[in-house]
């Protein structure tokens, strides 16, 4: 299987643990990632809330490169990234007059053909069967808490994955791999996001209370698939600890790590030991 | 030569402020055909009126154009002058030069000149009526009431009483709808059941009703004041004729953990059960989906049990013919189905408030079922998940209601008004008790409402916080409601031991499947269409076929029950005389040139062309031909635009008419 695949900063920045680990993972499953030539910013930061044109001109620069590279379908395993590019998509692909426009704006053509897949939904495009047939060492030990943040399933009319409230798709593969998953209460709330820069104390109180709600319920990991929220509840989390006095000792995987480590690849391929928290 | 009188009425200044009704008089007047033209400055009026006779008398005219407002307006009026000075009313023609002139024109010459056109293409028109005469229809005086809720209680009583029979269906195997399932009603706390049951007696024992239970409409034929209506009544392995409602059966049927249907699901009945002790009737039936006897030979106890041999294993549908002239359908609602199993994709969502996960999480009818004294805790309320008392009840308004992005846009009207109820009435259970309701606004029009809704903050305290609930989350046993106050501008966490959720009232499931078999029209939204929002309230686009209730719109019991009443007056109207009258214009086709392709019968839309044959007077087939049944025909005139070989005609609107009047003005 071959696919296009749209890193965006976090992935090339602050979370390039996260594409150690997805890059590996996939690769043991025959997924060829073909990063996209050129890529620009997803619009995702300031864009989007200060300039309308920009924040669709700004993915549909590279859902353009994406057209020229020949991908019909490309990963973005940061939430924000695909959730921005997937709104252009959509907003192009129904309008020409938009896609006249935006093509002269970014100065390629722009169709808004490509389909932006989340990291779980290529893990079901590979098909749970598979994984299974792969599965080396199943996670016996895991008891975790699936957590999809505020945006993996939002806005439900633009992403259109799962179930927007109550999603099951991460919970099928973990459990798919062996592992047991607990029914907790923020699987859909918002660990703070960007938050970390202009309100930190934002984020430690809404991360905190993720963390304890996970622990409340018998998780011993928490499984997250976006880059911010891994910057938050792992990164963050001495700060919480030291915030409210508590010792949450959470181990934050990203779901490639989980499903790598199922797969029998060792911790230190996978950017495991990168992480900030530990095994307790 | 034809002798038409046209009048032409000023409407006030409606229509002579733009159009100068002396030159429009002068220039018809000129038409091939037109004895004498006059104008008036109230046609419609008495005077009006009886110049149009005088002229017809003294002039002698065969045809008459009114040139004033649309024929829906006054029509029948013109008619009515037209048949008292020996005109055939038939012979009366409008043409509008109000709405299709003066209101839409400023220019008065063009005006004017317009008015004229629209005269010579009614004079047209005139000169080739033919006199026609009402079609006579006989009535079978006997109504069916589909529905055994309030509405159709209220509908059935009427029209028995009134002197007519009536049929009931009833889908399940008692009457009574939700309104027997409620506990009490606003604004004045009666006992719900208190004020029903002894309706629901009056129904059962009315000399002029007969009772369809667990049975529904199969199919329908027949048209206004001949309706032939075949009834499926389902099987319900009881005989009801030898059944005395004893109860040893449903006391001996070991399978008691059933969910109740009539609790939504918050109580439990037996296999074999009546759905609750003031049924109507008040005679058990035998679930086949959970019975042990049905489902693997096993069991049989009931039958044992039962002295008077009423239980019959191998009972099986039927089906019943009734011969009715009108039918009321008072079909009623069903709640908004709240979470990700829906029968639309779009109506999914909610997932947020976790019904169907939490078990604390209910709807608005299942919290009636534990208010009530006849419900699943006899009026003690208990939450579902563990029977402890509720100290802290959360109420969401509209919930699917006014929710574009569900495609529900609507009101679903009386959630605010049985919210308050739910709040007042817990306070009333649980005294240390404390309700909070969420909601988007309060809507509470009506009859002592506004003052109910704040009897229900000031009196019974419950707190009111204006904004939505974003996420109901369970920790420790408790529901952690989190919200917006919008007014106060904070979100606000509650912990409540219950949440009640205002869902959406939506049509009952089948009724557009009913709506088709009645050629009744339904909305986007599946409630069926009245004639007229106004003037037409009960009224069907289907003769003789009325509505009444919340299969019309979302509505309170005393709308539903004065709807109903309605509907039963024009079911009273219609029975009134021997005969029905029904315009005459309806299509025809001739059999002579009909090649017997039926493009005609599928295209129309009210089922009015039968497939038929062409027989000599002593009986030999001659060939094939489509025929218009007169009584179901509504004039539409589709059959007359599809029909290849020109077979078909529309008596007052013929094909040879329409080519004159198009004709006279080129």
């Amino acid at each position: 299987m071959n696919i296009g695949y749209y890193p965006g900063c976090a992935l090339h920045g602050s979370s390039d643990d996260y594409e150690e680990s997805l890059r590996a993972c996939l690769k043991t499953l025959d997924v060829k990632l073909q990063e996209i030539d050129e890529w620009i910013c997803c619009g995702a930061t300031a864009a989007h809330s200060l300039n309308q044109k920009l924040s669709i001109a700004l993915p549909a620069r590279n859902l353009a490169l994406a057209e020229r590279g020949g991908f019909g379908e490309i990963l973005a395993p940061c939430p924000m990234c695909s959730m921005q590019l997937i709104k252009a998509q959509k907003a192009l692909a129904g309008n020409e007059g938009l896609r006249r426009e935006m093509s002269g704006i970014v100065e390629l053509e722009v169709r808004g053909t490509t389909r932006v897949l989340n990291l779980i939904q290529v893990f079901g495009q590979i098909g749970l069967d598979r994984l299974k047939a792969a599965l080396k060492s199943p996670l016996k030990s895991l008891s975790a808490a699936c957590y999809y943040g505020c945006l993996l399933t939002r806005p439900p009319d633009v992403v259109e994955f799962d179930d927007c409230e109550q999603p099951h798709s991460m919970e099928a593969i973990l459990t798919a791999l062996g592992a047991k998953t607990v029914d907790w209460s923020y699987r859909t709330e918002c660990c703070g996001g960007g938050m970390t820069m202009a309100s930190e104390e934002t984020v430690l109180d809404l991360s905190h209370k993720i963390l304890s709600n996970a622990a409340a319920h018998g998780a011993n990991c928490l499984v997250v698939a976006c880059p911010m929220c891994h910057v938050n509840l792992d990164m963050k989390q001495p700060d919480i600890e030291r915030r409210y006095g508590v010792r949450h000792g959470m181990v934050i995987y990203y779901l490639s790590d989980v499903v790598g480590m199922a797969l029998g690849l060792p911790e230190s391929a996978l950017g495991i030991n990168r992480h900030f928290v530990g095994k307790a | 030569m034809s002798r038409i009188g046209v009048f032409i009425c000023w409407c006030g200044e409606n229509i002579a402020r733009t159009v100068d009704v002396d030159v429009v008089a002068q220039e018809v007047s000129k038409f091939p055909g037109v004895r004498c033209a006059m104008n008036y400055k109230y046609m419609c009026s008495d005077p009006g009126q009886a110049l149009v006779r005088e002229k017809i008398v003294a002039e002698k005219l065969d045809s008459v154009v009114i040139a004033s407002c649309s024929p829906h307006m006054h029509l029948k009026t013109f008619r009515r002058a037209a048949q008292l000075a020996g005109l055939n009313p038939y012979k009366v023609e409008m043409a509008n030069i109000r709405e299709h002139c003066s209101w839409v024109h400023h220019d008065r010459a063009k005006a004017t000149a317009k008015a004229a056109s629209l005269i010579r293409l009614s004079a047209e028109k005139a000169r080739l009526d033919h006199e026609l005469q009402p079609i006579r229809v006989p009535v079978t005086r006997r109504a069916l009431v589909i529905g055994g809720g309030v509405a159709g209680i209220q509908a059935a009583l009427d029209i028995a009483d009134a002197g007519y029979e009536v049929v009931m269906v009833e889908r399940n195997p008692s009457i009574g709808g939700k309104m027997a399932g409620l506990s009490e009603t606003f604004p004045t706390l009666d006992c719900s059941q208190c004020i029903l049951t002894p309706r629901m007696v009056e129904v059962g024992q009315h000399p002029r009703i007969k009772l369809y239970s667990y049975s529904e409409v199969e199919s329908v034929e027949g048209y206004i004041g001949n309706f032939t209506i075949t009834i499926r009544q389902k099987a319900r392995y009881v005989d009801i004729s030898k059944c005395t409602g004893c109860g040893d059966c449903w006391s001996v049927c070991p399978l008691k953990r059933n969910k109740s249907e009539f609790d939504y699901g918050m109580g439990v009945r037996a296999s074999i059960y009546v759905p609750f002790p003031q049924a109507v009737p008040a005679r058990p039936v035998i679930d086949a989906k959970t019975c042990a006897k049905i489902i693997r030979n096993g069991c049989g106890l009931c039958e044992k049990k039962c002295k008077a041999g009423a239980i019959n294993f191998q009972d099986t549908d039927k089906l019943v013919e009734e011969k009715v002239g009108a039918v009321v359908v008072a079909t009623g609602y069903k709640l908004y189905d709240i979470g990700e199993k829906q029968d639309k994709a779009s109506l999914a969502g909610y997932g947020e408030y976790g019904y169907g996960k939490y078990k604390d999480v209910i709807d608005s009818l299942q919290f009636e079922r534990l208010l009530s004294a006849s419900g699943p805790t006899n009026g003690v309320l208990k939450r579902p998940s563990d029977g402890t008392e509720p100290k802290n009840v959360v109420f969401i308004s509209c919930v699917g209601s006014r929710d574009n992005a569900k495609g529900l846009p609507y009101c679903s009207k009386i959630c605010c008004m049985y919210t308050a109820k739910h709040a007042m009435l817990y306070k009333h259970k649980v005294h240390d008790g404390q309700a909070h309701v969420f909601y988007m606004d309060i809507r509470a029009g009506g009859k002592g409402y506004e003052e109910f809704v704040r009897r229900a903050i000031e009196q019974d305290g419950a707190k009111y916080y204006r904004g939505r609930v974003s996420k109901i989350t369970q920790e420790d046993g408790k529901l952690v409601v989190r919200g917006a106050d919008t007014l106060a501008g904070v979100p606000i966490t509650v912990e409540a031991d219950l949440v009640v959720l205002a869902a959406a009232m939506r049509p009952a499931d089948g009724v557009a499947e009913l709506a088709q078999k009645l050629n009744v029209g339904y909305d986007e939204f599946g409630f069926l269409l009245e004639s007229h929002p106004k003037l037409r309230p009960v009224e069907t686009n289907a003769a003789g076929v009325f509505v009444c209730g919340a299969c019309q719109a979302p509505k309170d019991i005393p709308e539903s029950v004065a709807q109903a009443s309605a509907a039963a007056s024009k079911v009273a109207v219609t029975f009134a005389a021997d005969e029905l009258m029904r315009e005459p214009e309806i299509a025809g086709i001739n059999e002579q040139t009909c090649v017997a392709c039926y493009a005609c019968l599928r295209a129309c839309p009210y089922h009015a062309i039968e497939q038929a044959e062409v027989r000599t007077p002593r009986g030999v087939f001659v060939k094939h031909t489509a025929r218009v049944n007169p009584g179901l025909c509504m004039g539409c005139g589709t059959c007359v635009a599809v029909c290849p070989s020109k077979s078909a005609d529309l008596e007052g609107f013929t094909e040879q008419q329409i080519y004159a009047m198009v004709e006279s003005l080129v």
